[in-house]
C-alpha cells in the first residue's frame, strides 16, 4: 500500500484502494473523492470514492435500487454531483458537459440500450468515431478530397471495431433490428469507437444466456488487452464480476460498503448483509 | 380609468381563450396530441348557433344547447374515425390528420354556409349598469369571465373527484399502466374529446358574440391562440390553461392599447418565447426530465 | 461497361436511392422541356412550374429539419417570406442600379438565402434548447411574427442606398422614406411588394432543386449529417459520445432556414407582387405535408409527394368548390392507411411484393 503513496502523480483517496500491482507505477485514470448527490431530499449518493488504476477492470456492484447507474451519471455528468470531486487523468471535471466528458476520455453504455435504431450499424459506429474525423459541414457538402479520405478512413476503422465482436457483417443492418445481444455488443463497440481511456459499461451481459456472457468475458479481457483502458462495469452476474474484475467497490443505499478482490468481497460480513439480509445469530 | 378599462376587456378576451385552451390542454394531456382541428369545432359551434337562432328563430340558450350537442357528438366521432385508428402511430402521423381534419370542417363549413362571413347577432344583449364611473363592461364580457371561472372550477373538481375524471388523469399519467388497472382507455379518450368539443361550442357562442362575424376560417386564429395559452400556462395542466388564457388575453390588449396596434400578435408570441426559456415547461407545467 | 456495373454493383443502397433522386429530378426537367418546345403545355401548367421547384425546395429543406434533425417545425414558411422579402428587395434595388438580369437573380438567391440563415440563427439559438410540441409552437410563433413585421416594415431604394423604415405604430406611410422622385418604392407595409420584375424561370427552378438536393443529401451523408441523425434517434446517447448537441441542431436548422430562404426569394422573383399573407400558419402546415406523406427523412419521397400534391388541387378545379373538401378526405385518408397497423397488414396482403424499404438515414 505505502508504494502507491510514493509513486502516484495525485494522493490517492484514503481509502482501501483497488488497483493492480502493474497500474502502481502510474498516476490513476479516475480519482473520485467524497462524491455525492441529492434529489429533493434524497441522497441518492453520498461520499463516494473510488480510484481505477490505467488498465484496471474494476467493477461495481450492489442491490438494486443501491446508485449503481447514478454513479455512472455522475461521472459522465448526466447528473452534475452535488458534493465532491472527480479527476480524470489528474484532471478535475467540474463543469463539463457529457459531451466534454467523453473528449476528456470517458465512454459508456447504457443499462437501457441506447443505439441511434433509425442508423446503421456501421453508421453507429461512425457516430462514436465523429470526433476522430476532421473535416467541417461545408467540407462535406462539397465533398472535397479530405471528405473522401476520412471517410474511407473512418470506413475501415469502423470495419475493424467491428470485428472485434465479429459484427463486421452485419454493417449494412439496421441497429435496431438487431438481435438484444448483438445490440449491447454495438454499444460497446461504439464507446470504444471514441477513443476512450475509461470505458463504463452499464450491465453488459443484462439478457445474455450463458455462454453469450462467458464470451463477454473474454471480450472484455480482450478489450482491455488490445487498448490499454481501464474499465469499470456494473454488473449482476457475478460468475462475471468475480471472474474478471480485479477490484470491486460495492454500494447499497447510495454508500460504499466494501471495497476489495473478489476474494475479499465474497468474505465481507457487510456485503454478505447487503444482498442476503441479516442473519440469525449473526 | 383607460388602463382598468383595456384591462377588463383583457381579461375577458382572455376568457375566451381560457376556455378554448381548456379543451386543448385536456385532449393533449390525456391522448399525447396536438388536435389542430380544435379551432374549427369553434367555428362549427359558432354556425351551428347561428341557424338556430336565425333560421329556426330559436332562443339564444336552446341554440348554444344546440351548438354544444352537435359539437360534442362531432368531437366524439372525429375522434373516433380520424384518431382512433392511429393510437399506436406517431405523433407527426396524428398531428397531420388532425390537419386534414381542419381542412375538412373548414371546407365542409363553406360548402354548406358559403364563403361570404355571417353577421352573428350577439345572444347576450342584456347590459350591465355603469358602475365606478365610466367604466363600459358590456353583458358578453360579464357572462365569459363567469362562464369561464365555472368551466375551470368544474373542470378541476370533475378531474379530481369523479371516477371519470380520475381514469382521465391515469391515462395522462401512463396510458399503459392505466389499461393494466382496468381502465377503458378509449372510453375515457372519447370523454376527453366530448368535453374539450363542448368547450369548444360554448367558446365558439362567446366569441362569436364578442366579434360577430362568422365564417369558415374564424376558429383558426383564435384556435392558434388558445394553444399558445395552453403552452403558455404549462401544457396538460387545468390551472394552467386557464392563466395562460387569461395572461395572454391581457398581454394582447395591452399590447394593442399601448405599444403597438400592428404589432399586438408578435408580442403575445415573444411573451410565450421568453417565458418558455425561462421556464420550459410553461408557467404551471411540471418539467420531466429524461429519464436514464 | 463491366467496370461501371461493378462499381454500381458495390455501392450503398442509399447511394444508389440518391443517384436515383437526381436522375429523376433530371429527367423530369428534360421531359418538361420537351412537352414546352412541342407547345404541348398550356399556361395554366407552365404557370405551375417554378412554384412547384419552389415547394420541392421547401418541402426537401423542411425534411432536414422534420424528418433529419427530427424536430417538428410549423414556421417553415416564415423563413420563405424572409427570403422573398429580401431576395425582391435585393433584385429590385440592382434593378434600379441597372444590373443585368442574371446578376440580380443570383445574388438575389444568395441574399434570400443569407437574411433566411440569419433568421434561422436568431429563432435557432434560443429556440432549440425546447423539446418537442414546445419547439413546434415557437416556430408558430415565429412565423406569424414575421408575418407582422413584414406587414409594418416600408423599403424604398434610390441613388442614396436603401431607405428602410419601420412602422410599429402603423402611423408611417411610403412618403415618409424620404426617396428622390427616382427612387423605387419596394416593401409598402401591408400592401406589400408590387410591380416587381419576374426574373425566375424554369431552368432556374431547375437548378435550385438540384442545388437544394446535392446540399441535403451530401449533409446528410457526411459526418455532420450523421451526427444529427445521432441527435434525432437518442439524444443522451449523441451527447455520450461526444457530439455537440447544440452544434448540430444548429447547423441542421440553420442549412434548412437558408435553403428555405432561396427558395422563397426565387418564390418572390415568380410574381409581380408579394404580400405576407402568402406565407402564413397554413404555407408552413401545406409543407409539412408535402414532408410527412412523401416520408419522414425520404428525400425523393418529399420530391415526389410534393410533385403530386401540388398538382392534386390544380387538377381537381373542375370540381371547384369539392376539391379541397376532397383534398383533406385524400390526406386523412392516406395517413389512416400509411400508418394503422390493421390496414397496412390488409394492403401488404394485397400487394404481395413491395421492394425497396423507405431510405431512412
Amino acid at each position: 500500500m505505502a508504494k502507491k503513496f510514493e509513486k502516484g502523480k495525485m494522493v490517492p483517496v484514503p481509502s482501501r484502494s483497488i488497483i493492480p500491482e502493474r497500474d502502481l507505477d502510474k498516476s490513476p485514470i479516475l480519482e473520485c473523492s467524497h462524491l455525492g448527490i441529492d434529489f429533493g431530499g434524497l441522497r441518492a449518493v453520498d461520499d463516494f470514492n473510488l480510484t481505477i488504476g490505467r488498465t484496471e477492470i474494476a467493477g461495481l456492484i450492489g442491490p438494486n435500487g443501491a446508485g449503481k447507474t447514478t454513479v455512472f451519471n455522475l461521472l459522465t455528468k448526466v447528473y452534475q454531483p452535488t458534493r465532491g470531486t472527480i479527476l480524470l487523468d489528474g484532471i478535475d471535471t467540474a463543469g463539463k458537459t457529457t459531451t466534454q466528458i467523453n473528449r476528456m476520455g470517458i465512454a459508456r453504455t447504457f443499462q437501457n440500450i441506447r443505439l441511434f435504431s433509425d442508423l446503421s450499424v456501421e453508421d453507429n459506429v461512425k457516430v462514436g468515431l465523429h470526433n476522430q474525423e476532421r473535416y467541417s459541414a461545408l467540407t462535406g457538402v462539397l465533398r472535397l478530397p479530405k471528405y473522401w479520405r476520412q471517410e474511407k478512413a473512418a470506413h475501415e476503422r469502423a470495419l475493424e471495431l467491428l470485428s472485434l465482436f465479429e459484427m463486421q457483417d452485419l454493417a449494412d443492418h439496421k441497429a435496431g433490428s438487431l438481435p438484444y445481444g448483438a445490440q449491447r455488443r454495438l454499444e460497446i463497440v461504439r464507446a470504444l469507437a471514441t477513443n476512450p481511456s475509461l470505458l463504463l459499461l452499464d450491465e453488459p451481459a443484462a439478457g445474455m444466456n450463458p455462454s453469450e456472457t462467458a464470451e463477454l468475458m473474454e471480450n472484455i479481457v480482450k478489450i482491455r488487452d488490445t487498448f490499454q483502458i481501464a474499465i469499470l462495469l456494473i454488473e449482476h452476474d457475478m460468475n462475471l464480476v468475480m471472474g474478471i474484475c480485479e477490484g470491486i467497490c460495492v454500494l447499497n443505499f447510495g454508500r460504499v460498503i466494501a471495497k476489495g478482490t473478489s476474494e475479499e468481497i465474497q468474505a465481507s460480513p457487510a456485503v454478505i448483509e447487503a444482498y442476503l439480509g441479516k442473519g440469525r445469530g449473526s | 380609468m383607460a388602463f382598468l378599462q383595456y384591462l377588463i376587456s383583457g381579461i375577458s378576451l382572455g376568457s375566451i381563450y381560457a376556455i378554448i385552451a381548456l379543451g386543448y390542454t385536456m385532449v393533449y394531456g390525456i391522448a399525447k396530441m396536438l388536435n389542430f382541428a380544435h379551432g374549427d369545432v369553434i367555428m362549427v359551434g359558432g354556425y351551428i348557433s347561428f341557424c338556430t337562432t336565425s333560421y329556426l328563430d330559436l332562443p339564444g340558450w336552446v341554440s348554444v344547447v344546440f351548438a354544444v350537442v352537435v359539437c360534442t357528438v362531432l368531437g366524439v366521432v372525429i375522434e373516433g374515425l380520424a384518431y382512433r385508428p392511429l393510437r399506436q402511430a406517431g405523433s407527426l402521423a396524428v398531428l397531420i390528420t388532425a390537419i386534414g381534419v381542419s381542412y375538412l370542417l373548414q371546407n365542409a363549413a363553406q360548402l354548406i354556409w358559403g364563403a361570404t362571413p355571417k353577421n352573428f347577432t350577439s345572444l347576450i344583449n342584456f347590459q350591465v349598469p355603469e358602475f365606478l364611473g365610466r367604466l363600459n363592461v358590456s353583458g358578453v364580457m360579464l357572462v365569459t369571465v363567469c362562464a369561464c371561472v365555472v368551466i375551470m372550477l368544474g373542470l378541476t373538481w370533475f378531474t379530481s373527484q369523479t371516477k371519470m375524471g380520475k381514469a382521465m388523469r391515469a391515462c395522462s399519467e401512463d396510458r399503459g399502466a392505466a389499461q393494466l388497472m382496468g381502465i377503458n382507455v378509449n372510453r375515457t379518450i372519447s370523454m376527453t374529446f366530448a368535453i374539450g368539443s363542448a368547450l369548444a361550442a360554448i367558446a365558439g357562442v362567446l366569441l362569436c358574440s364578442y366579434s360577430p362575424v362568422l365564417q369558415p376560417t374564424t376558429g383558426s386564429m383564435p384556435g392558434i391562440k388558445a394553444f399558445t395559452a395552453a403552452v403558455f400556462g404549462g401544457i396538460g395542466s387545468i390551472p394552467g390553461a386557464f392563466l395562460g388564457g387569461v395572461l395572454l388575453g391581457i398581454i394582447e390588449a395591452m399590447a394593442r392599447a399601448y405599444l403597438s396596434s400592428n404589432l399586438a400578435n408578435s408580442i403575445v408570441f415573444v411573451v410565450l418565447i421568453l417565458v418558455l426559456l425561462i421556464r420550459p415547461a410553461g408557467l404551471l407545467g411540471k418539467y420531466v426530465p429524461e429519464k436514464v | 461497361m463491366k467496370q461501371i456495373s461493378a462499381y454500381f454493383k458495390q455501392m450503398k443502397t442509399v447511394t444508389k436511392i440518391d443517384y436515383a433522386t437526381y436522375a429523376g429530378v433530371v429527367l423530369a426537367f428534360a421531359i418538361v422541356l420537351a412537352f414546352q418546345s412541342a407547345g404541348l403545355l398550356n399556361r395554366s401548367i407552365t404557370g405551375m412550374l417554378v412554384p412547384i421547384c419552389c415547394y420541392v425546395c421547401m418541402a426537401v429543406s423542411l425534411n432536414l429539419t422534420v424528418g433529419i434533425l427530427g424536430e417538428l417545425s410549423l414556421g417553415h414558411a416564415g423563413f420563405m417570406s424572409v427570403g422573398a422579402f429580401s431576395g425582391v428587395v435585393a433584385s429590385m434595388s440592382l434593378g434600379f442600379t441597372g444590373a443585368g438580369d442574371v446578376v440580380r437573380l443570383v445574388l438575389a438567391l444568395v441574399v434570400g438565402a443569407a437574411m433566411a440563415a440569419l433568421a434561422g440563427v436568431i429563432v435557432g439559438v434560443p429556440v432549440l434548447r425546447l423539446r418537442g410540441d414546445y419547439l413546434a409552437i415557437v416556430t408558430l410563433a415565429f412565423g406569424e411574427i414575421i408575418k407582422e413585421l413584414l406587414n409594418s416594415l416600408l423599403v424604398g431604394f434610390d441613388e442614396n442606398g436603401l431607405h428602410i423604415l419601420f412602422n410599429y405604430d402603423g402611423s408611417r406611410v411610403v412618403s415618409d422614406l424620404g426617396l428622390t422622385e427616382n427612387g423605387v418604392e419596394i416593401i409598402k407595409g401591408a400592401q406589400g411588394v408590387a410591380g416587381n420584375q419576374r426574373l425566375a424561370t424554369f431552368t432556374v427552378g431547375f437548378v435550385l432543386v438540384m442545388i437544394t438536393l446535392v446540399v441535403v443529401l451530401n449533409l446528410v451523408r457526411s459526418r455532420t449529417g450523421r451526427a444529427v441523425m445521432a441527435i434525432r434517434d437518442n439524444r443522451l446517447a449523441a451527447e455520450s459520445v461526444g457530439i455537440n448537441v447544440t452544434k448540430y441542431k444548429l447547423i441542421a436548422f440553420v442549412v434548412s432556414a437558408a435553403l428555405a430562404g432561396a427558395a422563397g426569394a426565387l418564390y418572390g422573383l415568380n410574381l409581380s407582387s408579394l404580400s405576407s399573407t402568402t406565407f402564413d400558419f397554413n404555407a408552413s402546415i401545406l409543407i409539412l405535408v408535402y414532408v410527412v406523406l412523401g416520408g419522414l427523412g425520404n428525400i425523393w419521397g418529399s420530391v415526389v409527394a410534393t410533385i403530386v400534391l401540388y398538382v392534386l388541387p390544380e387538377a381537381l378545379r373542375e370540381f371547384d368548390n369539392l376539391r379541397m373538401l376532397v383534398y383533406a378526405i385524400v390526406l386523412i385518408l392516406v395517413m389512416l392507411a400509411t400508418h394503422n397497423q390493421r390496414l397496412r397488414a390488409l394492403l401488404g396482403r394485397l400487394i404481395p411484393k413491395r421492394k425497396g424499404a423507405a431510405a431512412h438515414g
